[in-house]
């Protein structure tokens, strides 16, 4: 089908979106990787010289630089998880005949349109404070101690408010794709007497699979670079400081644009490492 | 008999779904109650629900403070204005991937999709020097840029899903009968991939409003959005709630009433074509 | 309300021949504390009398540090005016970021700054930025809640008087709880008083040859003492609370005694906020005896970048704000309790200031704190409750963070200490001391 003029065409017209995507990414990125080799302190005169891999060297050996992986893949892993089960029972039940369904569609996916900064100013101000949040009051109401959230359960309380921010889109896709069900094949499958959760096992969860993937792969990409939520909350504090923070702390708290270069570049190599990682189990589903 | 099962089921399954959906809108809900309390009220034990006295007295503070429709017509014009470059980039691009696929287009809508994953505070030195550079700091035209870069990979990808659902016959009928490249895109293509592209639209937009790094760290007093309207709220001196709630209230507001205006299309759109 | 019309329009009738033929807009970054919002609330006090338009760039203060540090070491040229601290000035001053304000008029009457804030805003003798109000710290207590414990508060205590009266002003049951003191991390927030507090220990952050004193007992001795105080006396989650929280928390009565900026006196005074403004009584911060007290010192003021392109409105800016006139507008709009306080003796000298009741104990805390000279045993730094080198604050903020965790229950004092000195070693020595 594609003739030789078609396909220069197509190059054509792929030109001005790849060449701003490669200067996007190149000329940042080869930026960061100059510093990474530079001592660069803007507080203390700029630029002072190459310092080989030393930035490098000092990014993984200070002791912030595992726990910051590890809480990084946490949240990623932990929110995934939250979203992507809670998000098909919420589509399965969604798409069961109700009353009122639009509106509650309505209610469901409205965090998707808060601000992840207003979203966690009002969780932690509102909701998680230990004196006047609304959760404490709750508490206090059944007679327990108010649980004192950001501090005694930060990640948890992290993870819960990304979640709640993401729970709507990981829905959303996954509804479209549990409408499209062949209703047939499930009341066939109702017929022969299949149970519940054999129908769900067999028949939804393989039909769901690739907007799964999807929720996954779009998921991974934003909840990476996840910053307000943790800006606004506990600064990085309690074990909740991701890579992203980390390399804030570097770059604009300690000014150390060379150190927080180097981890920029072990950001990019870390996100490159999840990214194979998920298009092994997942770019499969993609193809077909 | 039948037919009361199901009327049965139907009301569990409403029952439950709206317990579900109002939990799920809760925060949201407080939010704005608590944005026409006073700031007594606001941290009041045990906390009033409904039966308070309803003021707008936050909401004159903040409107006072700071020139809302500014922030919001900043808001308006960056996201709207990126989402739209960003498509006008992404439609010939995505066209072309998903018709004149090579052996390569799934690595470049890969590599175009990793390059979300950059980490935005490890570059903002050097963004922010190539600004000073092109003197377009605090300029929206500066915010439009970088905010179309960086969702231009999902604008493509999810054009790219919509396109490929779209059967080739019909585009070869079209060469067929003599349309050029130019034709067949404006005139049979983007008329069938409309819905797409309205989503598409709409989650870019959503996407761009909401973006909170680059927005505030590239802008000063002229192109400032509604996130740095709400970076003047967060804790300061007192009680605040009422007035943080006023303010979030003002910077979700428009957002939320353009998501559920266009909630069905969003729904019916965001498929990304391969779900099915 | 009227009374600020009047002021403008009498502005208005004597700037209409007075101002000059070129109107500038300048670009004024801010942080959101209540004396700044007042300011902004006034500008057309400026407009009027000079000409010159302001666009507001208000922010959190987080936020406003990273931007304006971002801002001034690209030389982006965003702000005219900046709004920055004691901390930053003589490291930017340094560094020839800052236009000097040595040049100030003569009606300015630079020499009614106070001493100290002058000092700690200067670098090799020129200053470089303009205090609009100026703060100490100071315990603000409860004097029904004391007189209820049964104690009376000395204007000078002791640590040792302060956790006694904390423990028995303690009564949780109905939320009551004897002391709040500040334990969210960050160099500005645990870090500003913890720092302060250990001076009083008689501990430090440096050897005179740079080396981190987190290992010495002093440090110990000041992180037991404060986190067993906080978990007896102190209120639920004080491990994210701030100035801000605390100042929230005093306000609703929640707190016997709080040690923080004297700044706040104002608030928790001002009955629209204050359900306690009337039992509010205040003294110097403690000591231990050895000759230090835990108080700080700090200005949030004014400077201007260099290279900025409105250097002569910004600076007519400045002098408008940090001004003797400036202060008597607000206390003709919003009374004497409400002035910008700490930055100028003759505010002191005023009659109409000298019935405000944490007046006296302002300027006896900002007069006591003493940052060339800051700790019992020798310092080779500047600053009480940090140190002005530029990596501080970096450094700080992950101390802090340690020390929060600790005060969270998640580490012990020891493990916390450990930390610090471990990642304090690490920072200096990739600063290259």
């Amino acid at each position: 089908m594609a003739t030789q003029h078609s396909r220069s065409a197509a190059r054509l017209m792929m030109a001005p979106a790849v060449i701003l995507l490669l200067g996007w990414m190149l000329v940042p990125l080869s930026m960061t990787v100059l510093f990474s080799f530079k001592k660069y302190l803007p507080m203390r005169g700029g630029d002072l010289g190459w310092v080989g891999f030393d930035n490098y060297v000092r990014f993984v050996s200070s002791s912030a630089f595992w726990p910051s992986v590890q809480a990084t893949l946490l949240i990623v892993g932990g929110v995934l998880l939250i979203t992507v089960v809670l998000g098909v029972v919420l589509a399965l039940l969604l798409d069961q005949p109700m009353w009122g369904q639009g509106i509650v569609r309505i209610l469901v996916i409205a965090p998707f349109f808060v601000m992840p900064t207003v979203s966690a100013l009002v969780w932690k101000n509102m909701f998680m404070d230990p004196v006047n949040g609304l959760l404490a009051h709750v508490w206090k109401f059944f007679g327990a101690a108010p649980v004192e959230w950001l501090s005694q359960a930060s990640m948890q309380s992290i993870i819960l408010i990304v979640s709640w921010q993401w729970l709507p889109f990981a829905t959303l896709i996954l509804l479209t794709a549990v409408q499209s069900l062949d209703s047939e094949q499930l009341e066939a499958a109702e017929m022969d007497g299949a149970p519940v959760f054999k129908r769900f096992w067999y028949i939804i969860l393989p039909h769901l699979a690739r907007a799964i993937t999807v929720v996954v792969l779009i998921q991974t990409i934003f909840l990476l670079s996840i910053f307000a939520e943790i800006f606004v909350t506990t600064q990085g504090s309690f074990g909740t400081k991701t890579l992203t923070y980390l390399i804030f702390q570097r770059v604009l708290e300690s000014q150390n644009v060379g150190l927080g270069s180097a981890g920029g570049v072990y950001a990019i190599i870390l996100a490159n490492i999840v990214a194979i990682f998920l298009m092994r189990i997942v770019g499969k589903n993609l193809d077909a | 008999m039948a037919r009361a099962v199901t009327n049965q089921r139907k009301t569990i399954n409403t029952i439950l779904a709206w317990a579900v959906g109002l939990l799920i809108f809760f925060p949201i809900l407080w939010t704005i109650l608590t944005s026409f309390k006073t700031e007594a009220q606001a941290i009041s034990d045990p906390p009033v629900f409904l039966f308070f006295d309803w003021t707008l007295e936050n909401y004159a503070v903040v409107q006072e403070r700071s020139n809302y429709m500014r922030f919001l017509w900043n808001s308006v014009l960056i996201a709207g204005g990126s989402t739209l470059l960003g498509v006008i980039i992404a439609v010939p691009a995505a066209w072309s991937m998903a018709f004149v696929p090579s052996k390569r287009t799934k690595d470049i809508l890969l590599w175009m999709l990793s390059t979300k994953m950059l980490p935005a505070v490890g570059v903002l030195y050097p963004i922010y020097l190539i600004f000073i550079k092109f003197g377009i700091l605090d300029s929206r035209i500066g915010l439009i840029i970088v905010l179309m870069l960086i969702n231009l990979p999902i604008i493509i990808w999810m054009l790219y899903t919509y396109f490929k659902e779209i059967p080739g016959e019909i585009l070869e009928a079209a060469r067929m009968d003599g349309a050029t490249l130019k034709e067949e895109i404006l005139y049979v293509l983007t008329p069938m991939a409309i819905p797409g592209i309205a989503s598409t639209i709409l989650l870019n937009f959503i996407l761009a409003w909401n973006e909170a790094f680059w927005t505030l760290n590239l802008t000063a007093a002229k192109a400032a959005p509604l996130t740095a309207f709400i970076a003047s709220y967060s804790s300061p001196e007192g009680l605040f709630y009422a007035k943080l709630s006023a303010a979030s209230t003002m910077a979700i507001a428009p957002i939320l009433i353009l998501g559920w205006f266009s909630q069905k299309q969003l729904v019916r759109g965001l498929t990304f074509g391969a779900v099915k | 309300m009227k009374s600020s019309i009047r002021v403008l329009m009498g502005a208005c009738a004597v700037s209409a021949i007075a101002s000059s033929a070129f109107a500038d807009t300048i670009t004024i970054a801010t942080v959101n504390n209540g004396d700044m919002i007042r300011m902004q609330g006034l500008t057309e006090d400026f407009t009027a009398k000079t000409g010159h338009e302001v666009e507001w760039v208000t922010l959190e203060e987080n936020v406003l540090r990273q931007r304006v540090t971002t801002d001034i070491s690209t030389k982006g040229g965003a702000f005219d005016v900046m709004t920055i601290g004691m901390y930053e000035t003589p490291i930017w001053g340094k560094n020839g970021w800052l236009v000097s304000l040595d040049d100030l008029p003569a009606e300015y009457n630079a020499d009614d700054i106070l001493p100290a804030m002058r000092g700690g805003l200067s670098y090799d003798g020129t200053m470089y930025a303009a205090p609009f109000y100026g703060e100490s710290s100071m315990i603000m207590y409860r004097t029904d809640l004391m007189e209820k414990a049964g104690l009376e508060m000395p204007d000078a205590p002791t640590w040792e008087f302060v956790a006694d009266a904390a423990r028995k002003m303690t009564d949780k049951e109905n939320e009551v709880y004897g002391i709040c003191l500040r334990g969210k991390a960050g160099w500005g927030e645990n870090m500003a008083f913890l720092t302060a507090t250990s001076n009083a220990f008689g501990a430090r952050w440096f050897d005179e040859n740079w080396k981190p004193q987190f290992d010495s007992p002093q440090w110990k001795e000041t992180l037991t003492f404060y986190l067993d105080l906080m978990n007896e006396a102190g209120p639920p989650g004080a491990s994210t609370n701030g100035f801000n929280e605390n100042l929230s928390l005093f306000q609703q009565g929640k707190c016997g005694m709080w040690i923080d900026a004297t700044v706040a006196a104002s608030f928790v005074t001002n009955p629209d906020d204050s359900t306690v403004a009337d039992k509010v009584g205040f003294a110097l911060a403690p000591d231990t005896g050895l000759g230090k007290r835990g108080n700080w010192l700090w200005a949030w003021a004014l400077a201007i970048p260099a290279g900025t392109q409105n250097e002569a409105a910004a600076k007519e800016f400045i002098q408008w704000a940090t001004s003797t006139d400036y202060i008597e507008l607000v206390a003709e709009n919003e009374g004497w309790a409400n002035v910008p306080p700490g930055a100028r003796i003759s505010l002191y000298e005023n009659e109409n200031y000298k019935d405000i009741p944490f007046a006296k104990m302002t300027l006896e805390s900002i007069l006591s704190a003493d940052p060339n000279n800051p700790t019992v045993d020798p310092v080779p730094y500047v600053g009480v409750q940090f140190a002005a080198i530029p990596e501080f604050a970096g450094i700080a903020t992950e101390v802090g963070q340690e020390f929060s965790a600790a005060l969270a229950g998640q580490q012990t004092a020891e493990e916390a200490l450990a930390k610090a000195q471990a990642l304090t070693s690490d920072a200096m020595e990739a600063a290259g001391y």
